[in-house]
């Protein structure tokens, strides 16, 4: 990635953290801090890296995305709709009985979300069942997935941690946003996931560990993993709850806050004038 | 003055007891904050357990407690602690004959914003299919903490499907409640409403309310234990009235409409209707809108009430 391309995705990003700060804003209440925790790699993903075409969203041989930590929705909401999946007027119906945008996603009500999420757990199973599928049909894309790390404390990430190096999926693409935070506190005196990088290599997995908010670091360990032929990779991204909300970042309760669109007027305002 | 959010009840119980009771211990999956038992977890940390998000892990581990004698209360929301951890429920607690005390909390569309996958109709009914549990759903503190207390002396495991955030006032402070036993909240002649659970009693009344301007005499009655179902009761009315409304915020199958409905054909077959939500998912939205879209609703309760009026008296050849 050259600094021109760099540039523009950086500010890509910015103006993504900037809607989805607008859309919880707007509506007073919502899962800002893990929301705010992705945006840097759902840029690069739906930026550079995914062969996706918003007019055909089902389109059989696509790159997919599993949002596994289906709460941060609203950061993958405004991607798709800055992208074109649907109108941008719909971020402003978040929530909202009878909208097509609900807290957690839903590949049933969303043009553009490839699965279902909301109960923790359960993303990289379905990006085994995805690849494994896919591989029947000939189809070689790519299938990436995100997880949480307090979402790291269900069995089932483990048992398709194992799954997917023993089916051998290099297609599989996984990120853990280690933002050192769930909802009772920190993970380390909740549920300790250290060592988190020999737990992967150890389940088989060809692991990186970056700065989850530096683009570079995050393109290249997405090409790195691209380039790996036999095992699923996971990508440990070292990243900041809330990042980027002058009300969230640094605020241990940052999981699901209530704040008035005022508020959410004043951050936006504050990411504007940094440059 | 306001009332206490209902986990804030559950957890002033459980401390209180924990005082002279050593046996008591709480556990939760990254919702201690959200369930209200951090100060549980504060006044006695080697007691309180927050295994993560990890809601399997942590009903087996409440099993094992109890197999060395403690009364583990073990809570997440209803979509969790019901379809997530009910094999966990099922076999190391309740086949193994152990006291394991698992808690829903925010049942049915109470998930409000949470949407869809955290909103569960269904957890009460799968519940009721375990053999010996109790089921139950307190409609107010005053229930929960008495029934809280019911629980801890009953051994065997219990389910229980506690609304979580705000309250209700239903009950006097020195009521008593066994399980079992239903309540008859107001007296009546014409129909039986049969509710259970805070939003759901709620509407039953408003609803007695609304058919007493029809001249209709309803009596409204909190079932808060599902399982066992108080048979006595639900006769005594039906017997008395001839006719019958359930209402749950949870789906119509499987939990109270189903328990009456299974009293009544087997002993005394009476007209009756099920006021809950259809046989369908959750979605998101806000507290009215929710209720509005699943008819759980005074003024659907009252609609309900009157058309199976009708019904039964056209049944009858009479007029009403
Ligand atoms: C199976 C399941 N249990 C509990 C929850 C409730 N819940 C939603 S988010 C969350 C914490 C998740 O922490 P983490 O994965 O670290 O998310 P992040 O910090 O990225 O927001 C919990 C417990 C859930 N959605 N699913
Ligand atoms: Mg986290």
């Amino acid at each position: 990635m050259n600094n021109a391309e760099l540039v523009l995705l950086k500010r890509k990003a910015k103006e993504i953290r900037k809607l989805t700060i607008d859309q919880i804003g707007y509506l007073g209440v919502g899962h800002i801090g893990g929301s705010l925790s992705v945006v840097e790699v759902l840029t690069l993903l739906y930026y550079r890296h995914m062969r996706i075409d918003p007019a055909k969203p089902k389109k059989r041989d696509r790159d997919q995305l599993i949002l596994s930590k289906g709460h941060a929705g609203p950061a993958l909401y405004s991607i798709l709709a800055d992208k074109g999946y649907f109108p941008k007027e719909w971020l402003h119906t978040l929530n909202i009985g009878g909208t097509n945008l609900p807290s957690h996603c839903d590949m049933v009500r969303t043009p553009g979300i490839d699965m279902t999420t909301g109960s923790l757990g359960q993303g990289i199973s379905a990006a085994i069942g995805k690849a494994l599928g896919n591989k029947i049909d000939g189809i070689s894309s790519y299938i990436y997935v995100i997880i949480g790390d307090g979402e790291s404390n269900e069995g089932q990430i483990w048992e398709s941690a194992m799954a997917a190096a023993h089916f051998k999926l290099p297609q599989i693409i996984a990120f853990t946003d280690y933002n050192k935070l769930q909802i009772d506190g920190y993970t380390y005196d909740v549920m300790d996931l250290e060592d988190i990088t020999s737990k992967w290599l150890s389940f088989g997995w060809f692991v990186q560990r970056i700065d989850g908010h530096d683009m570079q670091a995050v393109d290249r360990a997405i090409v790195k993993a691209k380039d790996e032929k036999c095992r699923p990779s996971m990508i440990i991204l070292d990243t900041i709850k809330g990042k980027g909300a002058f009300f969230a970042e640094g605020v241990i309760t940052n999981h699901n806050m209530v704040f008035n669109y005022e508020t959410a007027v004043k951050a936006i305002k504050i990411l504007d004038k940094e440059e | 003055m306001a009332l206490k959010d209902m986990r804030d009840i559950y957890n002033e119980t459980l401390m209180e007891m924990a005082e002279n009771d050593d046996r008591i211990v709480v556990l939760d999956a990254d919702l201690m904050s959200s369930n209200g038992t951090m100060p549980f977890k504060e006044r006695f940390p080697g007691r309180a357990f927050d295994v993560g998000v990890a809601e399997a892990d942590m009903v087996g581990i409440a099993a094992g407690l109890s197999s060395v004698g403690k009364i583990p209360f073990a809570a997440s929301f209803c979509s969790f602690a019901g379809r997530k951890t009910y094999d966990q429920f099922f076999i190391s607690a309740n086949y193994a004959h152990l006291n394991v005390k698992l808690v829903g909390t925010d049942p049915g569309v109470t998930a409000v914003f949470n949407g869809g996958t955290h909103m569960s109709f269904e957890d009460g009914g799968i519940m009721r299919n375990i053999p010996g549990l109790i089921v139950f759903e307190p409609a107010d503190g005053v229930a929960l903490r008495n029934l809280v207390k019911e629980a801890v002396e009953h051994y065997g495991s219990t389910y229980m499907r506690m609304h979580r955030k705000g309250n209700e006032r239903f009950y006097s402070e020195n009521e008593t409640f066994k399980f079992g036993k239903g309540k008859v909240l107001q007296d009546g002649t014409d129909i039986t409403i049969i509710a259970v659970g805070l939003i759901m009693l709620r509407e039953a009344m408003d609803a007695s309310e609304l058919l007493k301007k029809e001249n209709i005499s309803a009596a409204v009655i909190d079932m808060h234990t599902v399982k066992p179902v108080d048979r006595k009761l639900v006769l005594e009315y039906a017997r008395k009235t001839g006719a019958v409304v359930t209402c749950e915020n949870h789906q119509v199958n499987n939990y109270l409409g189903s328990a009456v409905a299974e009293v009544l054909s087997e002993s005394y077959p009476t007209l009756m209707t099920r006021v809950g939500v259809p046989d369908k998912f959750g979605e998101v939205g806000d507290l009215n809108y929710l209720k509005e879209r699943f008819g759980l609703t005074a003024s659907n309760i009252k609609g309900r009430a009157i058309e199976l009026l009708r019904n039964r008296d056209r049944l009858r050849g009479g007029q009403r």
